[in-house]
């Protein structure tokens, strides 16, 4: 599945290029929100690795929450996690099991990336816009990203299991 | 007491029930957006002892809501939960007349203890 995040044409996920340093300054505001949320909602404490450049033809996990920029910078960050991490770390954060299958499964991702996204978006120092995040649900997805913008991608992994955000923004001029 | 619990996520508004329900004997209305908010306030005027309000919903956002409320009900608490933490937001949502702010993520101690701190303040106002 390939999924369209506000890029300009389709042959855009197959351009590389270096991440930016907007991308990577960036990365920063997202990492930390994502602590505090999975800390504060979900209990959990998430171990942050070794930032990498994604390459243009490897997929995401099989969970995606798509947080559309646009402003001083546009692109994407996406939280993409393995499907059973997402299961527990929905299961932990409504306190209840939620059927991966059902619109609470959707929902309780779009909760989390929603809240990711807002507390990162006072600490970016820039005038952007957030969109309301989009879930992709669906193992081996693409998400396009934009022309001449590389994606930075953060392992993340708790006690549920892993995740990754993924971060593709350039300077809008 | 009555709780009218608005926003567009049905897990938040399942989390903020699970949280208030330390508040005693509590009965919970829920509302997706401003718009259902008011419906449901129209057909019970006065009869909520607690509005809890996200900001960004669809169809009627909540600060839009909050002014509409305080239109006519001056007295009901109302408390904004919502992931946007910028001051200038919070002021904006004081200034329309929310009575405390909680900032998404919140800890279920923080949330009951905004809550509790609301409810005795307009209590000793009243």
């Amino acid at each position: 599945m390939i999924v369209s995040a506000d890029v300009d044409s389709m042959s855009a996920v197959r351009t590389p290029s270096k991440p930016s340093r907007i991308t990577t300054n960036f990365t920063v505001p997202f990492v930390n929100s994502v602590k505090n949320v999975f800390k504060k909602m979900v209990k959990v404490d998430t171990v942050i690795g070794e930032p990498r450049e994604k390459s243009v033809d490897e997929p995401s996990h099989d969970v995606s929450a798509i947080i559309g920029m646009s402003g001083d910078v546009i692109g994407t960050v996406v939280v993409s996690f393995d499907q059973e991490a997402a299961i527990k770390l929905v299961e932990a954060f409504a306190s209840e099991k939620v059927d991966p299958a059902s619109p609470d499964f959707a929902d309780a991702i779009g909760e989390l990336a929603n809240m990711i996204a807002g507390g990162a978006k006072k600490d970016l120092g820039v005038m952007v816009d957030i969109t309301v995040p989009s879930v992709v649900i669906g193992k081996g997805h693409h998400i396009a990203r934009l022309k001449n913008a590389a994606c930075l991608v953060i392992p993340c992994s708790t006690p549920a299991g892993t995740f990754s955000i993924e971060v593709s923004l350039k300077q809008h001029h | 007491m009555k709780v009218l619990l608005v926003d567009d996520s049905k897990t938040m508004r399942s989390i903020q029930k699970k949280i208030l329900e330390q508040l005693g004997d509590v009965e919970f209305s829920e509302a997706g957006d401003g718009v259902e908010a008011l419906a449901i306030l129209a057909g019970a005027p006065g009869a909520y002892g607690l509005i809890m309000i996200d900001w960004n919903m669809p169809n009627m956002d909540g600060i839009t809501l909050v002014h509409k409320i305080r239109e006519t009900d001056k007295k009901t608490p109302l408390v904004m939960a919502t992931t946007e933490a910028e001051k200038t937001r919070v002021l904006e949502a004081i200034r329309a007349g929310v009575n405390n702010y909680v900032v998404k993520p919140f800890t279920p101690e923080l949330l009951m203890e905004k809550v509790k701190a609301t409810m005795t303040r307009m209590k000793a106002a009243a």
